[in-house]
């Protein structure tokens, strides 16, 4: 697949960047531009977003919500993909320690 | 709390991407009722991610024209089941919707192939599509290093379009070696909007490194990403690898539905219609040809769903003329045989359940392997361990059973409320 040239994007996932949205990562609070993922948000927070089975320390893989490395707990229910769920101000995210 | 919706379509598409979006607009300018369901926060699918709020791209052209004609989109939202014919099941975070519809066109892309190799699940060792996505949305890469590793002309995309974020792309090692590219380069000839691309691409990486027969042989950190070890025997200190070997066509749902498929690819007839009749696939499903290929395909699969046959025809000169540059991208990336060995004995193949490559070894085959390592039995349901082992093992993921994707405990209750409990 052969990538169109794009352009800086304006905006992401729909919505303008310029503003920004703070959400709560293991309680600590982040601010993110409006429209990021909540993968961004546990990037931002130098955190990994799960640990593995065997502890190992695993962040996003594939970006598109296929391989589920980026899952964390938001607002209380476990097992969303990070990268697949806009910030929403306020949001609790959080990830295994 | 969960709703659960019931909606219902002539044609129902999913997938929101190029030949997505196409099918849909086509299927709806003939005036029926159409459905466009995609995973994704918003339309545009991974290619155009980010793009369609931008006036002028063909993105927002697409995106434009479904909203004019009245496509009913259906974003977030992920299908997971076949309960019974003419019907999906599909969640969103809070949502159930039970969709009903006449003719479906599958357009439902492709993923990166990722291969395993020492230290490939430390956090910042990502898909090169990946890593763009998450810079798409949001993650500041501005003055970061970052390696760009694996095979095909995605890599070159995505790092022209890192650098031009402000990353410092360090080298891109790409497998396939010199005399492919140049074969690749001959092939494009025939395609010069492809190669206007190339040519501009190359143009944009100007004092990047790009290494021909060269790739990652170990990623190495403690918690995270510090540096890569080259087959060349060179270390990159970085901040990310972006690493993906080509693209493996999504054809869960396909086969779900009970779409024949072959070499891995949804198998269509010259309308796009699959084995099933009213089925339809378009774009990557069908074998990876970028994105012109699946906006043909995807206009031909929509006006063939809606019974505009003579009108289909009319776009076949123009898929024949797309289709070559994707059996040149066959030729060019196939992947080397050295990356078998890259893996070793304690490298973690399936990333959800943690089984390492020794563990695997042993076994004839995908099934007997799931069976004795739950290898491909977490949450990805064997997506990416998958194609793997095909690669490394010679092994055929086999059949794909419902939920396609883990879906929530209350929306598979919906299964049963739907009539047809236990159709898959």
């Amino acid at each position: 697949m052969t990538n169109t040239l794009d352009r800086q994007p304006a905006s992401i996932g729909g919505e303008r960047m310029h503003e920004s949205v703070i959400v709560t990562v293991n309680r600590k609070p982040i601010v993110v531009p409006r429209g990021a993922t909540v993968a961004v948000a546990v990037a931002l927070a130098e955190s990994p977003c799960r640990r593995s089975v065997s502890g190992e320390p695993r962040g996003p893989l594939c970006g598109m919500g296929i391989c589920f490395e980026c899952r964390v707990t938001v607002d209380g229910r476990p097992h969303r993909r990070g990268c697949q769920i806009l910030c929403r101000s306020g949001m609790e995210v959080s990830v295994d320690d | 709390m969960t709703r659960g919706l019931r909606r219902s379509f002539d044609v129902l598409v999913v997938g929101g991407g190029p030949a997505g979006l196409a099918a849909s607009v086509r299927a709806a300018e003939c005036g029926l009722r159409v459905g466009l369901v995609d995973d994704n926060p918003s339309l545009g699918g991974q290619i155009w991610r980010g793009e369609t709020t931008q006036g002028g791209s063909d993105a927002a052209g697409w995106v434009e024209r479904s909203s004019v004609v009245g496509v009913q989109a259906l974003s977030g939202t992920r299908v997971f089941h076949y309960p019974a014919p003419g019907t999906l099941l599909a969640e969103s975070e809070d949502e159930v919707y039970e969709l009903s519809f006449q003719k479906l066109v599958l357009a439902t892309g492709a993923r990166e192939r990722f291969l395993p190799f020492p230290g490939w699940t430390l956090p910042n060792v990502m898909g090169a599509g990946g890593l763009q996505a998450l810079v798409k949305s949001g993650l500041p890469i501005n003055g970061k290093r970052v390696l760009v590793a694996g095979t095909g002309p995605l890599l070159v995309a995505v790092a022209a379009w890192l650098r031009r974020q402000g990353a410092n792309v360090l080298a891109i090692c790409e497998q396939a070696s010199w005399f492919s590219l140049a074969r690749f380069g001959a092939a494009l000839l025939h395609h010069p909007q492809k190669l206007g691309q190339a040519l501009s691409l190359r143009g944009q990486l100007a004092g990047v490194r790009f290494l021909t027969s060269c790739w990652p042989m170990a990623a190495q950190g403690s918690d995270k990403l510090e540096a890569v070890v080259l087959s060349r025997g060179e270390r990159v200190v970085c901040d990310f690898l972006a690493c993906g070997f080509h693209l493996v066509p999504n054809t869960e749902l396909a086969q779900l539905v009970g779409c024949q498929t072959r070499g891995g690819c949804v198998q269509v007839d010259e309308f796009q219609q699959t084995s099933c009749a009213g089925v339809f696939s378009a774009g990557e499903p069908t074998g990876i040809g970028g994105v012109e290929l699946s906006v043909v395909e995807g206009q031909i699969a929509g006006l063939a769903a809606a019974g505009r046959r003579q009108e289909a025809v009319r776009h076949f000169q123009q898929r024949k003329k797309v289709q070559g540059f994707a059996k040149a991208l066959d030729r060019a990336f196939g992947l080397r045989q050295e990356l078998r060995t890259i893996a070793r004995p304690e490298t973690i193949v399936c990333r959800c359940e943690d089984i390492a490559y020794h563990h695997l070894a042993e076994h004839k085959s995908w099934r007997v392997a799931k069976l004795q390592t739950r290898c491909g039995m977490g949450p990805c349901q064997g997506r990416i361990c998958g194609p793997a082992t095909e690669f490394l093992f010679h092994w055929n993921p086999d059949s794909v059973r419902p939920p396609i994707f883990p879906a929530q405990l209350e929306h598979l209750a919906w299964i049963g409320c739907s009539g047809e409990c236990g159709a898959g």
